[in-house]
């Protein structure tokens, strides 16, 4: 045992003493979950746009101080022919353009229809497909008040309630895919160039030749990682909690526990590479390509798995990242417990014996 | 098995594959001896010695170091030996202190005796204004003469040495020696693995390896006899001509 704290605190000299590392240990979770939770949203604010009227009537005139008094537009140019369109968007900061057409109110008396254009840069696709959502809303709202009194014999209210989220905040889906890819990238890259690096040293055999059996020398390059990883957990959970007001309605024990599991993962997996890299630099390489790329693309944080061809479909299931990523959005955003997340966690325990198992063989044969 | 030996090895061989670096050596290493042990890169020196400490499993063969065998009781072999690499062994992130701490921790020690042999080690070297810098920063013969004192930190019977002065100056090659001999005068066994000829003038005993056989071993003076020249230099040169 006392061999064994000697060989943590010579761990921690390591990582402390190396600024590189300090900064991917500490600064990346806290520069990422800000990034993705204030840079990187789905949602528009403020967004820049003109109007085009050709009617001037009361009708058009409610309508846009309607829009203009939502916080999702602020009408920013008030355009007369259509030739300005195309320069007021060329400029640049205008996102979408309204065209009502001519003799709106009289039109939407006698014909009970009239037409507004809505024109979007969709240069950015996400952002011009929700500012004509968010302006159909809009419109359907005025729509549903000019209505009101009149009966219409047929008519079918869709009643739209967001589950567990309701205001759509992004950082809702980013706080669980950016604390995965943090603890794969503490627990999985941190290890394994760390247990490489004294094999690229030389100092690894040195270990071997000493009493120290090889699975305590992986041990114990690993515990301090184990702790790093649990630091930066709770470090992302508090910044979602107090500067996102994300909330955790599921138990705190529960999720760390799987937490902890999925770190144990992680670090399995950085063994496993470790074991075939023989340089810090292939180490590096292959946690990031092998492992990095497929827990942003393939894991459900950012693309939806449901959406994706098949093959990609069935390739997500191997990724370790998609179940880590079910289970905690269930436990912070649900609320659920182990009674609905036991085929995951069961998953996951699979997964880690499976990648344990594998390196232990591997590191065999590479003593033999 | 001669008591008196530090290491017995019989019929030795080590094969990757179709290759085989180790081929059927046998030779044996007395206690006190400053045991050399040549020969060109590639011979298979570095192979036969990670056998003889235990993290490299032999294809066929026995070997003994300090009277265990080093496959069946690997463990014991390594609490009994020293092992310094042609590959700088400390950490260079770490004091001299922090360095000593460490190893003498690994091995065992209790932490009043680290103490008592930092403090030993340190005057020895003469290394008081260094003790608590990085390893990094040290000059690479201090380094090597560091690493060597940390590998004798648990009082070990054998101490195996592969290629320690590799890229050290003439001079404290000279004085790596001298530590070497002082340890070979205090009782123990020191197994060196060198490319430098005139540092097989200080061994006891030398074997040269070629091609994964012993070709020659003997003490350096009857080795120079027997090829009738003046120099290891030209024994060695010698014996790699005749395999050509």
């Amino acid at each position: 045992m006392k061999r064994f704290i000697g060989f943590i605190q010579k761990e921690f000299y390591h990582i402390l003493r190396d600024r590189r590392s300090l900064f991917i240990l500490f600064g990346m979770p806290i520069a990422q979950v800000l990034l993705f939770g204030f840079a990187i949203t789905n949602e528009i604010n403020n967004v820049d746009i003109a109007i085009l009227d050709h009617s001037k009537d009361a009708t058009t005139k409610e309508i846009i101080a309607k829009i203009a008094a939502s916080k999702y537009f602020s009408i920013k140019q008030v355009i007369d022919n259509e030739a300005a369109i195309e320069p007021a968007f060329k400029k640049g900061h205008i996102k979408a353009v309204l065209n009502f057409e001519n003799d709106f109110s009289k039109k939407l008396i006698s014909e009970n229809k009239a037409t507004i254009q809505i024109l979007t840069d969709a240069t950015d696709p996400n952002t011009a497909n929700t500012i004509s959502n968010y302006t159909a809303s809009i419109l359907k709202n005025y729509q549903g008040d000019l209505n009101k009194g009149a009966t219409l014999s047929y008519q079918i209210v869709p009643k739209t309630r967001l589950a567990y989220n309701p205001e759509l905040k992004s950082v809702f889906m980013f706080v669980p895919g950016v604390m995965t890819v943090i603890l794969m990238l503490v627990s999985a890259m941190m290890t394994s160039i760390s247990i490489t690096r004294e094999k690229e040293l030389g100092t690894m055999e040195i270990l071997l030749v000493s009493p120290l059996k090889p699975f305590q020398v992986i041990i114990g390059k690993v515990v301090p990682y184990i702790l790093l990883a649990v630091i930066n957990a709770i470090i992302i959970v508090l910044l979602s909690l107090f500067v996102f007001k994300m909330p955790v309605e599921g138990s705190f024990f529960l999720l760390g526990a799987e937490s902890l599991l999925f770190i144990i993962n992680a670090l399995s997996l950085g063994i496993l590479i470790s074991t075939i890299a023989t340089s810090q630099q292939t180490a590096m390489m292959v946690s990031l390509m092998g492992l990095m790329l497929p827990v942003i693309l393939l894991s459900g944080f950012i693309f939806p798995i449901s959406s994706m061809p098949l093959p990609l479909q069935l390739l997500s299931n191997i990724i370790p990242a998609k179940w880590f990523i079910i289970i905690i959005k269930g436990i912070m955003l649900k609320g659920v417990g182990i009674e609905y997340l036991w085929k995951e966690t069961l998953i996951l325990i699979g997964m880690t014996l499976f990648f344990i198992a594998l390196s232990i063989k591997k590191y065999k044969i590479r003593l033999e | 098995m001669n008591k008196e030996n530090a290491i017995t090895v019989k019929d030795l061989t080590k094969t990757f594959g179709a290759f085989t670096a180790v081929n059927n050596i046998s030779f044996e290493v007395g206690k006190g001896e400053v045991f050399g042990f040549l020969g060109a890169n590639g011979a298979g020196k570095t192979t036969a010695m990670k056998m003889l400490i235990g993290i490299l499993k032999p294809t066929s063969g026995i070997a003994t170091v300090a009277n265990f065998d080093v496959i069946s009781h690997a463990e014991d072999v390594k609490k009994s030996i020293g092992y310094m690499s042609q590959r700088f062994s400390l950490y260079n992130d770490l004091t001299i202190k922090e360095n000593i701490t460490f190893f003498g921790g690994i091995y065992g020690l209790k932490k009043a005796d680290i103490k008592v042999k930092t403090k030993e080690l340190i005057e020895e070297l003469g290394l008081h204004d260094e003790a608590n810098k990085l390893v990094g920063a040290l000059p690479l013969g201090w380094k090597q003469k560091v690493a060597f004192s940390v590998s004798l930190l648990h009082n070990p019977q054998i101490i195996f040495l592969d290629e320690p002065t590799g890229g050290v100056d003439p001079i404290t090659r000279r004085q790596f020696w001298e530590m070497i001999y002082r340890e070979a005068h205090r009782g123990k066994t020191i197994f060196v693995t060198t490319h430098y000829m005139d540092e097989a003038e200080y061994c006891d005993r030398v074997s040269i390896m070629v091609e994964g056989k012993i070709e020659a071993l003997d003490t350096p003076k009857n080795l120079k006899t027997l090829y009738k020249v003046d120099t290891m230099n030209q024994v060695f040169l010698k014996l790699a001509r005749n395999i050509e």
